[in-house]
């Protein structure tokens, strides 16, 4: 009888797992960026209002979120890794890749700001400055999005960090927040996407030291993945989120989303 | 309760016709535990009914001899035959009650019921061996609540209830009140009236001379002595059984 | 360490406010831990029970791999299943990835080793004093197992606590397999990772404790439950 009543319930429990299937709707791979910021808990409502399609966000590092569509486990891919996305579309797992919104990097550091970089524009000179010093950093160093940025930034300034990995080089291999969480916790300088710090909660005496600088633009594309590659993708659906964000609506949606009266992306989908 | 073996007893009445089973006849029977020696070419005939007492001091090998002939264990050496079948043919076919009972975690009437569907028989039976071990009113309370003299009653009920040709008992009143020996004493006797070939081991030489229709005492592994009943209690064969029944400290 | 004082005041606010969205996370965590919790059972004991009465070659070896196994990493376990339901992957045609479902799975793999194992242990110390009984009454296989499956059945209640508790609190399989979507796939803990990641340490920590008030409240049944039990000597 007990074994019986377990069994009964097990299944049950199951089918009602399985039945929350979805019709119109549609998996986003994206980022922790885009994500933790809130700007889908804004964007998405307005859409499905309109649409009628059911949105479902994943939001992983970039790297992940390529790879988990490259696996077809998505309809659309919306991350910040203009070359990791080209090839992604070059391949065939995407139709194609629109540019649709940007923020900017920037570099957060405590308020003693042990390497005196506080105020600068320029990142190059920063990040010399950080390294000359020894003063701590904090590393994602998850192949995603930000961290590809990273490493581009530091070949710029002609510095190789990872040899002092375990020194002054922190590579914490985790997302944006924890990452955030650690360098702070450690006293370190860490690079975070705009939208993230903003909206992030456990700031303590941190504040950005190093902003302004044009290689520091942080640029998002879209991605519908291809349903030549992947069958089950919801092309139509697919198509219409893709369209949407890059319309005069979506991208209008895009530049009204503030946190603390900031605007945190700046939409420059083309032809708008 | 103490007049269980007078009420009434509905079960399948076992004819008084021996158990094919019978004769037993156990011959040079060895069991070792590395380099001690429990059994030493024990021979034995047992006849095909009534009632026998195995007798011995402790670490005689009372117990085990038990075990081997109900096909529990294997022995060393030797052999055991049971009307023409080894022992591990005819477990189904026998019950053993334990000295200490080993009860299930359940009531007192499924642990009768769980022997009997366990036989492929109706579990309503388990009313009439109740009823007849003097437990019916205590049916539906947890087995393990039982008193030791209770527990050992519902162990015996839950042997019968396997409709055993052969029913083993080790020492099964040991540590247990005057009262409730004789009623699993009054139980015993009428399950061998009925036609259930009992082997029992004891240490009480009271409860031997009250039950026995012939007595095999052991001493060191053997068989030192197997005689009747009538012959056995005033005149031992054996000194080390005489010394035993004279309440001398046998080894 | 003033943030447990504000995650305290935060939780009592949470739980009084009744919000639907945390409502809907605390279900979805019990529906999937405890189906989890079931479908492990109904693995594991039977195969606990099989080798605490199985005699036979590489029983030892058995032993070691079945407790190794109730270490693995709830990471790995994740990986292992994404890879396996991912649309790429063998299975990827049920679409289960991203569902409760493959939830379910990854925490049924994660926890069927530890209910096995530990049930071995509570049915082979069962099976020691019942063997020469069951042997006498001549019992099945099938029968014994039945039998010391139902005779145990409240340490087993406590074996699947353990089962339970492991797959409540573990974050690394669901966030893979079940990519923590908002009122879709998004249970305690991973609500609770991504408050963290979002530097809501207080709210990550309010969660935190109405958790581990779940986790309090099945034990409480559970061990209610186990002292009518053992009133009865059935323990």
């Amino acid at each position: 009888m007990f074994a019986r009543t377990l069994g009964a319930t097990a299944l049950a429990l199951t089918l009602a797992g399985a039945a929350s299937a979805q019709e119109q709707s549609i998996l986003v791979q994206s980022t922790t960026s885009t994500a933790n910021s809130g700007l889908y808990d804004y964007l998405l409502p307005i859409f499905q209002d309109k649409t009628g399609v059911q949105v479902n966000v994943v939001a992983v590092g970039t790297g992940q979120a390529i790879k988990n569509a490259e696996n077809c486990d998505g309809d659309v891919l919306l991350v910040h890794a203009k070359p990791s996305e080209e090839k992604f579309v070059a391949a065939g797992f995407g139709t194609e890749r629109t540019d649709l919104m940007y923020n900017d990097f920037v570099i957060v550091g405590p308020a003693a700001d042990p390497a005196g970089v506080g105020g600068m524009s320029d990142v190059q000179g920063a990040l010399s400055q950080i390294a000359e010093k020894g003063a701590m950093f904090a590393s994602r160093a998850d192949d995603s999005g930000t961290h590809k940025k990273e490493m581009a930034l530091w070949a710029d300034s002609s510095v190789d960090p990872t040899s002092a990995s375990g020194g002054w080089y922190r590579e914490t291999g985790s997302g944006m927040g924890a990452t955030l969480n650690a360098g702070i916790g450690m006293g370190a300088y860490v690079m975070t996407d705009r939208a993230t710090w903003i909206s992030f909660a456990n700031k303590q005496d941190y504040q950005i030291a190093v902003q302004g600088d044009e290689d520091m633009f942080n640029q998002y594309g879209v991605i519908p993945v291809n349903s030549e590659k992947c069958p089950s993708v919801n092309v139509d659906a697919a198509r219409t989120f893709a369209d949407w964000l890059v319309s005069d609506e979506g991208q209008e949606a895009i530049a009204g989303f503030k946190v603390a009266d900031q605007q945190l992306f700046f939409p420059n989908a083309p032809g708008n | 309760m103490s007049d269980a073996a007078a009420m009434p007893f509905a079960q399948s009445v076992r004819s008084a016709v021996p158990s094919v089973l019978m004769p037993l006849r156990v011959r040079d029977l060895v069991l070792r535990f590395g380099e001690i020696t429990v059994l030493d070419h024990l021979s034995l005939d047992l006849g095909p009914r009534g009632c026998t007492m195995i007798m011995g001091p402790n670490g005689a090998g009372k117990s085990l001899l038990l075990k081997l002939l109900h096909g529990l264990m294997q022995p060393t050496a030797g052999q055991i035959d049971w009307g023409g079948q080894g022992p591990t043919d005819v477990t189904a076919r026998q019950a053993l009650v334990f000295q200490k009972p080993v009860l299930l975690r359940r009531s007192v009437r499924a642990n009768i019921e769980f022997v009997l569907k366990a036989r492929c028989k109706r579990p309503g039976e388990s009313a009439e061996f109740l009823e007849h071990v003097g437990l019916s009113h205590k049916a539906d309370q947890p087995a393990r609540l039982l008193s030791g003299g209770e527990a050992q009653r519902l162990s015996l009920a839950r042997a019968l209830a396997t409709d055993p040709e052969v029913l083993f008992l080790d020492e099964p009143t040991a540590s247990l009140d005057p009262a409730s020996v004789l009623a699993i004493e009054r139980i015993v006797s009428d399950a061998r009236n009925r036609g259930v070939r009992i082997i029992f081991v004891t240490h009480d030489v009271g409860q031997a001379r009250r039950m026995a229709d012939d007595v095999v005492f052991m001493h060191r592994g053997k068989a030192a002595e197997h005689s009747r009943a009538d012959d056995f209690f005033p005149d031992p064969q054996s000194s080390a059984a005489r010394d035993f029944l004279n309440g001398r400290i046998v080894v | 360490m003033q943030s447990i004082g504000d995650a305290l005041g935060l939780a009592v606010a949470l739980v009084l406010s009744g919000d639907p969205d945390l409502l809907e996370i605390v279900l979805l965590s019990l529906r999937v831990s405890l189906s989890a919790t079931v479908i492990a059972c109904l693995i594991g004991l039977p195969v606990g029970a099989l080798v605490a009465i199985g005699r036979f070659r590489g029983r030892n070896a058995l032993l070691v791999f079945m407790n190794a196994l109730m270490g693995l990493p709830p990471v790995v376990v994740g990986l292992l299943v994404y890879l396996h339901l991912s649309r790429s992957g063998p299975l990827g045609f049920l679409g289960l990835l991203y569902t409760p479902t493959a939830m379910i799975i990854a925490q049924v793999i994660l926890i069927a080793p530890i209910i096995a194992a530990l049930s071995r242990q509570v049915l082979e110390d069962l099976h020691t004093e019942y063997a020469d009984q069951f042997r006498s009454l001549c019992l099945s296989r099938v029968q014994t197992v039945q039998a010391l499956l139902w005779d145990a059945r409240y340490s087993l209640l406590t074996v699947g606590l353990a089962g339970f508790g492991r797959a409540v609190a573990e974050v690394g399989a669901v966030i893979i397999v079940g990519g923590n979507i908002d009122h879709l796939t998004r249970v305690m803990t991973t609500a609770i990772a991504l408050e963290t990641s979002k530097g809501e340490l207080a709210l990550a920590l309010a969660l935190g404790m109405i958790l581990l008030i779940i986790a309090l409240g099945v034990n409480a049944a559970v061990q209610s439950v186990r002292m009518t039990a053992a009133r009865q000597a059935y323990v």
